[in-house]
């Protein structure tokens, strides 16, 4: 079933509470949007809204997780992204067991428009060192991964969707931190997609298929650190690779695979994502068709990639 | 509230309160960088917290956590390291110096006796927050110490924590303001007055004294009052100088950010042991 990865997020938290109680909630203003309403209604003390001041928000997460709690800050990705100076030095530098969970992520949000996404937040986090950056793809990868979460050591980032996004798992996937998950092999093209168009990706390889290209699709849930050896030995086989990504094509995933694949194995590559501009107001699905996110353009934009090599 | 202290008591801490001010300037000489302004105006702060108000034993996960939030003035802290007897004194000549933990602005990751790492100004209060709602969670009836500066007090994540300290009713959380009166660029009057600063904290709800910043006996009765504050979180502004301890430091805005030459330095130790 079809689901925003938001609302798997609400409901792990609520799910591993009992077993954890280390795991605290932090708000700004936004829990019905960041979806903890039902975990701060359950476990009231250890919920807490701090206002509409996510600097010091993030800041009281780095006090929690230097004493010893797990604490879930959240808000919409740009709002988190925008205190970067708390995050670089409170969270980051402390090395602080911190999980910032930035929802509403990239041009997906939709209407609201530019303000309130966020298209860089990939690339501010994953410059900062021993921080991990990671976006599931649907309900089952979510679940799992705030599970990973409560043993991970060092802070996170964790990207999360407004819009529903479809199942892109078996029942028997095991989310592996930092690992390249393969979910659907080719031999023409690696298409690595990560978070809400991991979806697209897969109906754009139906796509492709037509044409008779195979499309290895791959969903990269840790953009840090990302899978350096799965891209070296798919740069042998393959060789040719494709980026799609709900963020600026620079330094976010694109940018993670360009570094790896120039330094270790240099192979072209077509990053896909939003070009280096400020994005606008409309719903996720027509924001996708005019920028280039949704199956059709995945598709197109890959075959002229391939024929143009 | 009677802070029972003796005068003997008073005598041994200022005792203290001059070997600090000596490794202080010691270590920046050797270092050839750093911040001796606003190390010198915290040394009775410190010296009150680490050798009379603190459970600072590091095995304890029930000590007080101390945040020094204007992290420049680390070398003060240091220092009461040393006397603590968490650093030897050789190790504070590697101040500032390449493969040292003894690192320019705290680092924690690197030397774990600082509670938090710090050097970009406004962000400590609210990590000592975090720290004061973790007690809360536990039950656990640790303190939690903040110091922060006058010029830092500009910056706007102060406020924030402000607000958010009574609402979470943070009675052991105690932020002790340096108002030692000078920032970078002049005078914290001139560049951007923080008057009046007690009313500001006041009016967020917090427990306000203000006090001497040098007198030991007022700064321990404060930290005293702090422990009876009901409720509420505790904010003491201690009026401090700049500077203090050596004459020709003593409010001069050029002492903020630069280490004596060796003959200044040998000036600055002979009137600091002068001072009795
Ligand atoms: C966010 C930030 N901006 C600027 C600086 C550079 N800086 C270091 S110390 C200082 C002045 C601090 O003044 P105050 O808080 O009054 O400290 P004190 O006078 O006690 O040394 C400044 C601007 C900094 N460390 N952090």
């Amino acid at each position: 079933m079809s689901k925003a990865t938001r609302a798997s997020f609400g409901e792990a938290i609520l799910a591993l509470a009992d077993r954890y109680p280390e795991l605290v909630i932090l708000d700004a203003d936004l829990s019905k949007s960041t979806q903890t309403q039902s975990f701060s209604k359950k476990y009231p003390h250890r919920w807490f809204e701090c206002g509409i001041a996510e600097s010091n928000m993030l800041g009281i997460g780095a006090g929690l997780a230097l004493c010893g709690k797990i604490p879930f800050v959240c808000s919409f990705a740009c709002f988190l992204v925008g205190r970067f100076e708390t995050i670089r030095v409170s969270i980051g530098y402390n090395q602080a067991n911190v999980r910032m969970v930035g929802t509403h992520c990239g041009i997906g949000l939709g209407e609201d428009g530019y303000t309130q996404m966020s298209t860089e937040d990939i690339a501010c986090m994953r410059s900062l060192p021993h921080v991990a950056v990671i976006q599931p793809a649907d309900d089952r990868e979510t679940k799992q991964c705030i599970e990973y979460l409560m043993k991970h050591k060092g802070p996170a980032y964790i990207r999360l969707t407004r819009q529903k996004v479809p199942v892109v798992h078996q029942d028997d996937y095991k989310f592996q931190f930092g690992k390249a998950d393969i979910l659907r092999e080719g031999k023409d093209v690696v298409i690595i997609a990560t978070g809400g168009v991991v979806g697209e990706s897969l109906k754009a390889a139906h796509i492709l298929e037509k044409e008779g290209i195979w499309a290895q699709i791959v969903n990269i849930h840790t953009i840090k650190p990302i899978d350096k050896d799965f891209l070296i030995r798919e740069a042998k086989r393959v060789g040719k690779f494709v980026t799609v990504e709900d963020h600026n094509i620079h330094g976010g995933l694109g940018g993670a695979v360009a570094e790896e694949l120039s330094c270790h194995s240099p192979s072209p590559l077509l990053r896909i994502g939003v070009e280096d501009l400020y994005a606008e107001s409309g719903t996720a699905e027509d924001l996708y068709k005019k920028y280039g996110l949704d199956a059709e353009s995945i598709a197109s934009k890959t075959l002229t990639f391939l024929r143009s090599r | 509230m009677q802070a029972k202290i003796t005068g003997n008591e008073i005598k041994r801490l200022q005792g203290i309160a001059r070997d600090i001010r000596v490794l202080i300037i010691k270590m920046l000489t050797e270092a050839g960088s750093g911040h001796p302004g606003g190390s010198l105006s915290i040394v009775e702060i410190l010296t009150a917290l680490y050798f009379y108000q603190m459970n600072h034993n590091p095995q304890d996960p029930n000590r007080d956590p101390f945040v020094l939030s204007k992290g420049h003035a680390v070398p003060a802290l240091y220092a009461a390291f040393v006397k603590a007897g968490y650093l030897n004194e050789e190790e504070i000549y590697t101040l500032r110096k390449i493969n040292s933990r003894i690192q320019g602005h705290p680092d924690h990751v690197r030397f774990p006796m600082l509670e938090t790492s710090a050097g970009s100004l406004g962000l400590g209060l609210s990590i000592a927050q975090g720290m004061a709602l973790a007690a809360h969670i536990d039950h656990k009836n640790y303190k939690v110490y903040c110091l922060i500066g006058d010029g830092e007090s500009q910056e706007g994540q102060i406020w924030e924590a402000a607000m958010s300290a009574p609402k979470f009713k943070l009675e052991n959380l105690v932020c002790i303001l340096d108002y030692n009166k000078g920032q970078i660029d002049g005078p914290v009057e001139d560049i951007m007055d923080i008057e009046p600063i007690a009313q500001k904290w006041k009016s967020f709800n917090w427990n306000v004294l203000e006090i001497d910043g040098h007198n030991l006996h007022d700064i321990i009765l404060a930290l005293n009052q702090a422990d009876h504050s009901h409720g509420k979180p505790t904010c003491i502004i201690a009026h401090t100088v700049k500077g203090k301890g050596v004459p020709f430091m003593e409010g001069v805005i050029d002492w903020h950010g630069k280490a004596p030459s060796q003959e200044e330095a040998q000036r600055a130790l002979s009137e600091i042991l002068s001072h009795e």
